[in-house]
Parts: C-alpha cells; sequence; structure tokens
C-alpha cells in the first residue's frame, strides 16, 4: 500500500464525513419546511433567510445542553447506543460509490472509499447493525418506553432484513455481481437499460424495506412518539441525542443512494449529466420519505408484521423463483 | 505491515470482547460484547481477502444475536445483574484446565507444523462470491443440503410448537366466539391436546 493511496482514503474519508453530517443537518431543516408545507404551516422562518440558519441553532443547543445520565441505567450501553447508530451510517457508506469517477490534475478520483466487490452486501449488513442503536439505547435506559421501542426494533429488524435481502436478490442475479459500480455499469446504456423495468416488484419491495430500515413514518414505531414518548431516546439528551438524529438522516441518505444505484441506473455512463440526474433521483427519494410522514399515519406493530411475512416475504420468494426461471430459459438451458 | 497492525488490533479485541461475554453477569453487557466480537470477527475475513465471508458474517451474525436480545429481553431484567448458581466447582476446574490446555495447543501448533497447502487453492479469475458459489454447489453440496433440510425442520417444529389456533384471529372474533372457544379449551378432550 503506497502513502498516496492512504492520504487519497483519508481525503475521501473526511470529506465524505463533513459532507453528510451537515446533510443530516439540513435534513432536518428540509424536513419541517416540507412538512410545514404540505400542513399549511410556515415552518423554521425566523434564524436567518428562510429559517436556514435554524441547523445551527439546533446544532449549538444540542452540543452545549446538559449530557443526563439518568441514575439507573446501564452506563456504558447507554452512552455507546448512539454512536452506533450514527457510526455504521457512515461505515455503510465506505462501500457507495457517489459519484462517477473524474481526473483532477491527471489525477483520476474514485469518490467511493473502499471499492470492495461485495459492495452491496457490506452496505446491507452495516447498515442493519444501525439497528443496534435504538435496541441497546431502549434496553439500557431503565424506562418502560424504551424497552417497548427495543423489542419493536428487533422485531422491525429481524423481519425486514429479510425483505430487503430477498427483494435485492432478483436484480443481483440480472446483474451477476454484488459491486455496486458493476450494478450501475450494468444499467448504463441508457434509460431503458434501468432495472426498474426488469425488475419493479423488487423496486417496491426494497422501497418499503427501506423505510422500515431507516425508521421512517409509516413504519416509524420504534419511537412513535404518541404512544411511547420517544421510544428509545426517551432517557436521551444533549448530542446523545443528536447523534441517534445524525445516524437516521445519514441513512435516509444512503439508503437513497442504494436505491437509486441499483433500480434506477445510478449516474448512468458516468458523465456529469449523468452524475446531476443521480442527485435528483436520491433528492427524489429523500423527498419522498418526508412527503410520506406528512401524508401517511402509522401502522400498528402487528400490521408491520402482518405486511411482512404474509404478504411482502411470499412475493419476494416468487420474485425470485421467477427471475430464476426466465433467466433460465433465456439462457437456453 | 497493515494487514500485522490490522490483525493483532481485531485479535486483541475480539478476545477482549467475549472474555467479556464470558465474565460479566450482566445480560445486557455479555448480549453487547459477543455482537461486537462477532462483528470484529468479519475484519479477520476482509484481511483475508474474503470479502464474501466478512460481509456474510456481519449480517448473520448481527440478526442471529438481535435474537438473543429478544431472548434476554424475555427472561431477564437486562439492568440487573444475573447472580449464578454455581453447585459443582469440579466442572469449573475440569472446563478451566481444558481451555488452558487448548490455548497451550493453540500456541504450539504452528511452532511444530509445517505450512499446509491449500486443498483448494481460489481460482483467481473467479470473485470472491463466485467462488464460494462454486465450492458450495460442488464439494461441499451434502452439507448444505443437510443444513437447508434441518433449517426446515427446526421452522416446522417451531411451528407446530407455537402454533395453536393460527387459523383464528382474535382481534377480529366476537366476544362470544372468543368465550365459547376459551370454554372449549377446558373441556376434559381439548385439554389434553391443547397440553
Amino acid at each position: 500500500m503506497d502513502t498516496a493511496f492512504i492520504i487519497e482514503t483519508m481525503i475521501k474519508i473526511v470529506v465524505l464525513l463533513t459532507i453528510f453530517s451537515a446533510l443530516a443537518g439540513l435534513g432536518t431543516y428540509f424536513e419541517r419546511k416540507v412538512l410545514a408545507f404540505m400542513q399549511r404551516r410556515l415552518g423554521p422562518m425566523h434564524v436567518g433567510p428562510f429559517g436556514l440558519l435554524q441547523v445551527a441553532a439546533d446544532g449549538i443547543k444540542l452540543f452545549t445542553k446538559e449530557d443526563i445520565i439518568p441514575q439507573n441505567v446501564v452506563k456504558p450501553i447507554f452512552k455507546i447506543a448512539p454512536v452506533i447508530t450514527a457510526a455504521t451510517a457512515f461505515i455503510a457508506a465506505a462501500a457507495i460509490p457517489f459519484w462517477p469517477e473524474f481526473t483532477v490534475f491527471g489525477y483520476t478520483v474514485h469518490p467511493i472509499v473502499a471499492d470492495i466487490n461485495i459492495g452491496i452486501l457490506f452496505i446491507l449488513g452495516v447498515m442493519a447493525v444501525g439497528l443496534y442503536g435504538p435496541l441497546l439505547g431502549g434496553m439500557a435506559s431503565a424506562n418502560k418506553f424504551s424497552l417497548i421501542s427495543a423489542a419493536r426494533s428487533a422485531a422491525v429488524f429481524i423481519s425486514y432484513e429479510v425483505i430487503s435481502g430477498l427483494s435485492l436478490l432478483a436484480p443481483l442475479m440480472l446483474v451477476g455481481s454484488l459491486s455496486l459500480i458493476d450494478i450501475n455499469n450494468y444499467q448504463s446504456g441508457g434509460i431503458g437499460n434501468w432495472i426498474i423495468w426488469t425488475q419493479p416488484v423488487a423496486f417496491i419491495l426494497f422501497w418499503i424495506a427501506a423505510f422500515a430500515e431507516t425508521g421512517r413514518t409509516p413504519f416509524h414505531l420504534i419511537a412513535n412518539d404518541h404512544e411511547i414518548i420517544d421510544g428509545f431516546g426517551t432517557e436521551y439528551s444533549g448530542m446523545r441525542w443528536g447523534l441517534f438524529f445524525i445516524g437516521e438522516y445519514a441513512n435516509m441518505f444512503f439508503i437513497s443512494f442504494v436505491i437509486a444505484i441499483v433500480f434506477l441506473g445510478g449516474f448512468g455512463d458516468g458523465t456529469i449529466a449523468g452524475a446531476i440526474q443521480l442527485l435528483l433521483k436520491v433528492s427524489f427519494f429523500f423527498f419522498f420519505f418526508l412527503w410520506t410522514r406528512a401524508a401517511w399515519p402509522d401502522v400498528r406493530p402487528d400490521q408491520l408484521m402482518w405486511l411482512c411475512w404474509k404478504v411482502l416475504m411470499p412475493i419476494a420468494v416468487l420474485n425470485v423463483v421467477v427471475t430464476g426461471v426466465v433467466i433460465l430459459v433465456q439462457g437456453g438451458l | 505491515m497493515f494487514e500485522a497492525i490490522a490483525f493483532y488490533l481485531f485479535a486483541a479485541l475480539t478476545i477482549s470482547m467475549f472474555t467479556i461475554t464470558v465474565m460479566t453477569q450482566q445480560a445486557l453487557y455479555a448480549l453487547s460484547a459477543m455482537a461486537a466480537g462477532m462483528i470484529f470477527i468479519s475484519a479477520f475475513f476482509f484481511i483475508l481477502g474474503a470479502d464474501f465471508l466478512g460481509a456474510v458474517q456481519i449480517i448473520v451474525y448481527t440478526g442471529a444475536v438481535m435474537a438473543l436480545y429478544a431472548f434476554g429481553m424475555m427472561f431477564f431484567d437486562t439492568t440487573r445483574t444475573v447472580v449464578e448458581k454455581r453447585t459443582n466447582p469440579r466442572f469449573v476446574i475440569v472446563l478451566a484446565t481444558l481451555a488452558a490446555l487448548l490455548t497451550v495447543l493453540v500456541v504450539i501448533v504452528p511452532i511444530i507444523a509445517v505450512d499446509m497447502p491449500a486443498q483448494l487453492p481460489i481460482d483467481p479469475s473467479a470473485g470472491n462470491s463466485q467462488a464460494v458459489g462454486m465450492v458450495l454447489f460442488t464439494k461441499y453440496l451434502v452439507p448444505f443440503e443437510l443444513a437447508a433440510v434441518m433449517l426446515l425442520v427446526a421452522m416446522v417444529a417451531g411451528i407446530v410448537l407455537a402454533g395453536k389456533k393460527m387459523d383464528k384471529s382474535l382481534t377480529l372474533m366476537a366476544e362470544e366466539e372468543i368465550e365459547l372457544m376459551q370454554t372449549a379449551q377446558y373441556t376434559p378432550v381439548a385439554h389434553e391436546e391443547v397440553h
């Protein structure tokens, strides 16, 4: 390993952390503005132009607030839980190609921190570890509402991992590779080559599973304000509470990147136009998370389980089987 | 050099995590340390270039340990320490001796053994997941299928054990119907069926 590689990787990591931490903060601003627009309110508007500096104000508040650790909690676990959520979100991002490769001063930059050839597996696996944050935080809190939230996060995790894995299996069978760059190049021929046209069912299933994995509204039962206060976050304050949200919003961005790359062509042929298209697709998926929150009620935990095991899983398995048969027939047996 | 640093770092982390798992009296510490240890093991696969197995290690064990957490939640108050009853000190002595012997063996084996050639060397033309697939569906096909059958048996057994009256939904039934069902449950014939 040469020094240039190490320096390059370090720079990439710093850039990625800076951009997406900032975006996670801005994500809260977008969310409040979009929700306000849909509920005919104004949203944040007093701090800075259009309320944009509200993010900074929130950040200052979270950073300077007293870090309260209640008496009966299991202290080490309680302290480390928010860090797990935030850290795993960014570790998962290491395998996401955010931008096609480009050349600066004759030096080709690959905007991906670690181009491992099983990228998609790594991303899904590490992103799933992020659910340990709510689980551990809830179990360590010595609070009944937090414990309910922890139980729910375990249930959501165990069931929706199955859906996201099975639904991704079908497109992966088509591409024959687990690398996100290969998946992207498979679709580089233009809009007609996008996997969404050959795998519409897998696309819908993965999209639904993405809502469960990020804990967004129709499946927001892990921290459902009107039933269990703030769930795992009830006993948290200050920046530890904030870290949960940095993790959640970063995960929303990263899963949007994954959906856009796997199903909607990613950055296409690698030109600047393709890269901007990727950002537009990601913005759409991020906006859709917020849109759903404004428009849909939360489902009950039993409805969530019913949907997962009795509806989505059989469809996902059927989809895999049908895809396999079609590939076999097309390949001329 | 980086491999060596990473190896010793993750070896120390893994061993300390599993030590906590065994030594602690706190269910939550034990489970969390075990989850962390399982994830640290994946680092060894990544160092060896077996990316696929590394990612699978993370995916499989986070899910498996998550299920253990669910049991922990059901059986213990996870914020209290669990006092174990050690009735037989001889048992502990035997286990400790065996563990010590095993440690000595692990350290000695690389000194006396010769370098082992790989039985199935990696085909450089095939990718990581392809290589795993090839081995799994040729050399290890029978164990693979057997594992699948065993999982199926476990699933069927689980459904049979847990699934009494799964065709009825208490939410959709009227109160009278539920009462009728509950009284039917306590008649002698049906009683034997239930237990």
